[in-house]
């Protein structure tokens, strides 16, 4: 197991690696000249040499590779042409605020769309089952964004039950601030994972230890649960990774929906500014966010899953 | 030898075709019916969308802004005074234009590589693959989003963005296909015999893989219109002040005291959208693949 987590975390250094290349890619070589990318067409060439000299464009491509990397790995990412503070600094404001929506919309979209999946599962083609597969349908086709907006209208605007913008102060006030947003993210989650619960849950039902069980007279709860549920963890592992990212890519839009700090408010402010350093920025947090989760979600296999224990 | 020069026999006249599957999985189900006849009403207003718009899209009046419906704006009015059910008309083109035409360029970009991997192997298929394995582990969301903070936006941007988001997903569907379809019989009697590699790829390897991507085409023109969605709701995807139904919402949201419609109107017309096409394509896959169902 120690051999295993180790090559996992050594596998982990070329993707980096990797990531952090097509990143530089992207920024450096796909758009053209970042200089005008980043003062516009109307810049004179003065101002675009200046700017050039100042973000070390004008080395040689290799070299600004290298000192790309070595700024990511020492956390020095260059200052904002906006605020004039400095990208990691930024970063690590927002930061806290991301992770936040991301985790309590995880937690309450877990919450709700296992138990749902396991009424649908044991419920199979009557009226629960299919209520579920309803709500997973209409949670795959509404955009995260629309639903946020329709409960903000309704719940903040109308209602005044919650704030309608900001991030909160304090535990309790930031909890009350993230309720909306975080809702609106596992409404969405629900579907997916209940869908998710449900096929699995199905699957590892119609297993033979699944009638044994019956046949030894283990009650319903324990064989659902015990011998069911607990062997539908595996799929549904794969499952919350990429629910997990895909909450976090839909955490940019709710961001905006909501008026609230976080990465995605962050690296969409700075697209609409051009604000290179912080674009380059978001974008290696985003990264970052994928490569760290992915690694997270294959050491959790080895818990949900003992025989990758054995066998490695 | 003429025969063995040609080792795959035309289909016989009247039997089934490679791609009955389409038909039979489109009218199967009442749910499928209703969906298709959902998309052929959208696909008709995006069309006709001169003839039906009552307004111009792009037309202000301070005289008339922030409208509750009426019966000379259905969906009332932005702060601009711009009619909203004509912004929405004219939306349509804009989301189904990108949800046909990504996943159609991405499909064949992606099935490019992935045959090219699978087929060839090798250092190529090393590189292609980890490139791909990466790529995989964004969403496309998220893929979609960082390309478009570097690129921004704009009608050929997006295009560009959506296909290059749907890419990696194509190539590993193309090159897992490529392998096994390499194994068979006639592809091995045809490398044995020296047919050319190129004509080998597109008359036996490439028609033999065809039923999963363009499966895969059809599950993707859902999220290719909520990516489009998504990305002109951020600001990063189709630019103002021409309208799609994701930057109707985004005015709608910068508007909130002003009028609710537009984000309750243009949200439900995405919404609909999409779960036809989400039907459509499930449809599709459980007709190919019965042991999904």
């Amino acid at each position: 197991m120690a051999r295993y987590l180790l090559l996992r975390l050594l596998d982990a250094i070329p993707t980096v690696f990797l990531v952090l290349l097509l990143v530089f890619i992207a920024m450096r070589i796909l758009p053209g000249d970042p200089a005008i990318a980043a003062l516009g067409d109307m810049a004179t060439a003065e101002q675009l040499q200046l700017f050039r000299e100042k973000m070390g464009l004008n080395a040689p491509l290799w070299m600004q590779f290298f000192s790309f990397v070595w700024g990511v790995l020492t956390l020095n990412m260059g200052t904002s042409m906006m605020s004039n503070q400095s990208v990691v600094g930024l970063v690590l404001y927002n930061l806290p605020y991301t992770i936040e929506l991301t985790l309590v919309a995880m937690v309450m979209g877990v919450a709700a769309g296992v138990p749902l999946g396991v009424l649908a599962a044991t419920h199979r083609n009557k009226l629960p089952d299919s209520g579920v597969r309803l709500f997973s349908l209409i949670g795959y086709a509404v955009p995260d964004f629309y639903l946020g907006a329709l409960l903000l209208i309704v719940f903040a605007l109308n209602l005044h039950w919650f704030p309608i913008n900001g991030g909160g102060e304090g535990f309790v006030d930031r909890m009350y601030h993230v309720f909306l947003p975080a809702l609106t993210l596992a409404l969405v989650k629900a579907a997916f994972i209940g869908r998710l619960t449900r096929t699995s849950l199905l699957e590892v039902l119609s297993k033979d230890y699944i009638r044994t069980a019956r046949a030894k007279g283990a009650k319903e709860n324990r064989v659902i649960y015990r011998h069911g549920l607990r062997n539908a963890l595996l799929p549904l592992t794969t499952g919350m990774g990429l629910s997990l990212l895909a909450t976090l890519s839909g955490s940019v839009a709710i961001e905006l929906v909501f008026n609230r700090p976080g990465i995605g408010k962050l690296l969409i402010g700075a697209i609409a500014e051009r604000d290179y350093a912080v674009i380059q920025g978001g974008v290696v947090v985003f990264a970052m966010f994928v490569v760290v989760i992915n690694l997270l979600m294959d050491l959790l296999y080895i818990v949900v899953d003992p025989r990758i224990r054995v066998n490695s | 030898m003429t025969i063995i020069a040609d080792p795959v026999p035309e289909l016989v006249d009247g039997g089934p075709g490679r791609f009955d599957f389409l038909r039979r999985a489109l009218f199967g189900r009442p749910a499928t019916i209703v969906a298709v006849v959902i998309i052929a009403a959208f696909v008709v207003v995006a069309a006709l969308a001169p003839i039906l718009a009552p307004y111009d899209p792009l037309t202000q009046s301070m005289l008339r802004i922030n409208k509750s419906p009426s019966w000379e704006n259905w969906l009332g009015t932005d702060q601009f005074g711009r009619d909203v059910l004509s912004r929405m008309i004219y939306g349509s083109r804009n989301s189904l234009l990108f949800g046909l035409i990504s996943p159609f360029l991405a499909a064949i970009f992606g099935t490019t590589l992935g045959v090219i991997a699978g087929y060839f192997g090798g250092v190529v298929d090393r590189i292609i693959s980890r490139v791909i394995d990466l790529l995989l582990a964004f969403p496309e969301l998220l893929l979609a989003i960082m390309i478009a903070a570097v690129l921004g936006g704009g009608f050929w941007n997006v295009i560009v963005v959506i296909t290059v988001a749907f890419i990696p997903g194509f190539a590993r569907v193309a090159r897992a296909q490529t392998l096994s379809v390499k194994q068979d019989p006639y592809v091995e009697a045809a490398i044995a015999i020296g047919v050319r590699t190129p004509v080998i790829i597109f008359r036996h390897i490439i028609p033999n893989i065809m039923a999963p991507i363009i499966v895969l085409m059809m599950l993707w023109v859902a999220s290719a219109i909520r990516l489009e969605a998504s990305l002109s709701f951020l600001g990063i995807g189709t630019q103002p002040p021409n309208p799609s139904w994701g930057n109707i919402i985004r005015d709608g949201l910068n508007n909130l005291f002003g009028s609710p419609w537009p984000i309750i109107g243009a949200g439900a017309a995405i919404t609909l959208v999409v779960l036809a096409f989400n039907l459509v394509g499930d449809a599709v896959r459980d007709a190919l693949d019965p042991s999904t169902v």
